[in-house]
Parts: structure tokens; sequence; C-alpha cells
């Protein structure tokens, strides 16, 4: 398999970023998107010594990993003090420091990008803290339009034995306890994480989401991605 | 969440805008004391001022780490903070709000830098309208002449050292805030920012901006006697 230079091209959402010369990047940028709980890091996890095993060059990212804003992002969601506006806009500001500062150079270098979450999570996350949509959607115009988004879509009750899993339980964030939604933080992780996967089925046709079912079991849901990534792969 | 325009609250915002050393946080300080002696609410907010975010906007200068980009997004993710934690609620509750710098600066450092002129205004539509936003015009001989002497030392984003300009510290800085100048004079008409001629002595230039926002303090409270005065 190659990766090879007869490039598709990318493109950007929006206004995209000034500087960067769309022709130079060659790799492939795929994304792997859902809600709290799904199983998304497991998937990248797998898939990234798979594909390096198949002798392509692999980048992973995530939301807050970023050198400049991933340690005031979780400082300051540490103090539940965080607005909806503040805090999009520094979600914003750790996805475009990845995407310039390590994205983008790895497309350039020929690399898969494999990315846990990329604009559709904070996208959803602004839209259910009552954000306008064209308001976000601009802002994320400096995004690169993937080659793939695999939506690992759950139902909130297959939520829950993940999010028990984890030593914290019903996390602040992930149950939208911001937004006062519920008496506790489950009946809110069960009003927040419905009005998410409301916001991410809203998103599927405008995106082209392939939409994966996310209640299968891990290696099922891993070989259907092999599959699907491979065909992504020899196509190009 | 409402967007630039949309808000309506009882209090009012007054903000200042102009280059480094147009004289503009001397007037606001001014206006400040004043609207306090006459006995309003007044809450102070300062460009880049937000605990929040601090140490990642830190982090990012002193690592000279900062793209056009990431300068543009960690400058508003500073003021979303202060909008909705030191701004709205105070005008909700009919107080006066001062700003040192606001959306303009950004609109025209993020310019100045290469970011596309549209999408920082857009980033920028959280923003709550001032009721009015002073431009203190100078030339810029005056103000480079009132920075260059008066401080030692500037620092590598605020020269502007990030574009390239001159690999001379003060060099870069003239072209940077000339530039920035230019950007200024554009938006006058754009945003209908009120023009103050900053050549002018600076008792003049007050007694017309005290003269400009007394016309707008029209039935805004004022507080309730004894309650929350400060010490003089």
């Amino acid at each position: 398999m190659s990766t090879g230079s007869d490039r598709h091209g990318f493109e950007f959402y929006g206004e995209g970023l000034r500087g960067v010369d769309l022709n130079e990047l060659r790799g492939r940028l795929i994304v792997i998107e859902g809600t709290d709980g799904v199983g998304r890091s497991t998937q990248v996890a797998m898939l990234k010594p798979w594909l390096e095993q198949n002798g392509h060059a692999v980048l992973d990212t995530g939301m807050t990993r970023s050198a400049l804003a991933g340690k005031g992002i979780k400082q300051a969601k540490e103090g539940h003090t965080l607005g909806p506006i503040t805090l999009t806009l520094f979600y914003a500001t750790d996805f475009a420091d990845r995407l310039e500062n390590e994205m983008i150079p790895a497309l350039r270098a020929g690399f898969i990008v494999l990315t846990d979450r990329y604009i559709y999570s904070l996208i959803a996350r602004a839209i259910v803290r009552g954000a306008d949509p064209e308001w976000i959607k601009s802002a994320y115009g400096l995004a690169l339009k993937p080659d793939a988004i695999f939506y690992l879509r759950a139902r909130v009750p297959d939520l829950i034995p993940r999010v028990l899993r984890q030593p914290v339980g019903f996390d602040y964030w992930e149950s939208g306890m911001d937004l006062h939604l519920g008496q506790d933080r489950f009946d809110s992780f069960l009003e927040y994480q419905t009005r998410m996967i409301a916001v991410f089925d809203s998103m599927v046709e405008q995106y082209g989401f392939e939409v994966i079912d996310a209640s299968n079991p891990i290696d099922w849901i891993y070989r259907d991605l092999q599959r699907r990534i491979g065909r992504l792969l020899r196509e190009s | 969440m409402q967007m630039y325009g949309d808000h309506s609250l009882p209090g009012r915002l007054f903000i200042v805008e102009g280059i480094d050393g147009s004289g503009k946080s001397t007037q606001l300080s001014l206006l400040q004391q004043w609207l306090k002696r006459e006995g309003y609410m007044v809450f102070f907010s300062e460009w880049n001022s937000s605990p929040l975010i601090k140490d990642t906007t830190r982090r990012g200068k002193i690592k000279h780490m900062l793209t056009p980009t990431t300068f543009s997004l960690i400058h508003a993710t500073d003021l979303a903070d202060r909008i909705e934690r030191h701004i709205i609620p105070p005008l909700k509750a009919g107080a006066i709000v001062l700003a040192d710098r606001y959306i303009y600066t950004a609109f025209a450092r993020d310019v100045v830098r290469g970011v596309s002129p549209p999408w920082v205004r857009d980033l920028y539509r959280f923003a709550v309208r001032p009721t009015i936003a002073f431009y203190f015009r100078v030339p810029l001989e005056i103000s480079l002449r009132r920075i260059l002497g008066a401080r030692a030392g500037l620092k590598y984003y605020e020269a502007g050292m990030d574009l390239d300009l001159s690999e001379d510290i003060e060099d870069s800085f003239r072209l940077f805030q000339s530039r920035i100048r230019d950007q200024y004079e554009r938006m006058v008409e754009e945003f209908g920012l009120t023009v103050i001629d900053a050549t002018r002595p600076i008792e003049e230039q007050q007694y017309e901006v005290r003269a400009l926002v007394e016309r707008e303090l029209r039935d805004v409270p004022k507080r309730p006697n004894g309650f929350g005065r400060e010490e003089d």
C-alpha cells in the first residue's frame, strides 16, 4: 500500500489557514468521532500499530493534547468555572495549535493522521451549549476536510457501563453539569448525552460521516474499521 | 448564547482603542474616576487579563510558539472569559463597564499578522456591542516618542517580531504600529468608532469624552447611598 503522490487534494472547510499549500499535503487524515465513552481511543490504540505494521507512518492526536493549550484547558476545567463561549474558544485554540504544528506537518511528510475526535465533537458541544451553529462553523473554517470520518454511534444506555468502568464515574463535563440539566450527575448525563447524540446524528449527512454501530463488540468494530481504512488507502 | 448586537442589557459599555502611546488608558482612568464620583457602579476590564487563560498565553508568548491563528484564538478565548465573567453580569446589573482595548485591537493586530479579516470578525461575534467605542487617533511619530522614550525593553510579540519586519526590535515596533494604525483608520467607518484627536491636551480630550458619555447615561442607576462606596 502506498500513500503516494497522486494526491486527491485536501480542502479547507472555510477560510482555512494562510500560508498552507494544500498541494504539499500527501498524507491521509482519518477521524474517529463519537460521544464520550463509545470506545474511540480503544480503536485508535489498535489501529495505529496495525497501520504501522503495514508500513505507514502514523501520527495520532486528540483533544487537549496541544503543547500550547492542553494543560491550560485541563486546569481550567478542574475549576468548573468555564463559560460556554470560553470553553468553545479554548478548545478551538487547542485544535488550531495541533492542526498547524502537528497534523499539517505530518500530512506534508506523508503520514496518516489518526485523530481521536476532530472538530465535530467541538461543534456539537458548542451547539448543545446554545452557540449559534453558523458562528462555530465559521471559526472551524480553518480545519481541513478529512479523508474519512468514522462516527461510532451509541445509544445512551450503552454508554453507562463504560462510564462506570472509569474511576471517576460520572465526570462533571461528560455529564454536562455546567448546563444544569438534572438533579444529579446521572440525570444530567442522560440528558446531556441524549442531546449530544442528537447533534451528532444531525451532522451525519452534512459532513459525510460513516456510521458504525458502537454497541457491537470491540473486535467487530476494529475489523470493520480495518476494512474501511484498507479500502480508503487502496483507492488513493 | 447571544451574538454581537443581540444583547439588550441595562448597563453601558464604554471602550477605548488606539495604538500604544495614544493616551487611551490615561483617558479611561480619568473617566472611571469621574463616573465613580458621580455615584455610578463602575467595573473595569483590561485586555488580556483573564486569570483562567493567562498561563496559556504566557506559555505561548515566552516560547514564541504562537502562530497568527493561535495568537488570535487565545486572545478571543481571553475576551470570552472576561465577557462571560466580568462584562455581561455587571451590564445585567446596570453597571457601567469600561474596557481598555476590545475586539478592535484583535481585528487590527490579527489582520496585520495575516489572519483573514472576515474570519476574525466572525470569531468575535460573541462580544457585546459597546455603547461607545472611542478611538484615540494620534500620529505615529508622537506615539512612538511617548512609548520608546518611556519604556525599556519591548517584548517580542508587542513589537511584532513574529512578522519578520525587521531584525531590529525598535524598527519592527515602528513598522508594526504603523500597520496597526492603518487598520484602525479603516475600522473607523466600518464600526462607527468615535474618533478623539489625541494630540490635544489631556484635559480637553477628557472633557469631550465625558460629554459624549454623559449623553448615554440617562436611566443608568446610581448606587444607593452609602452602599458600595469606595474610599475616595
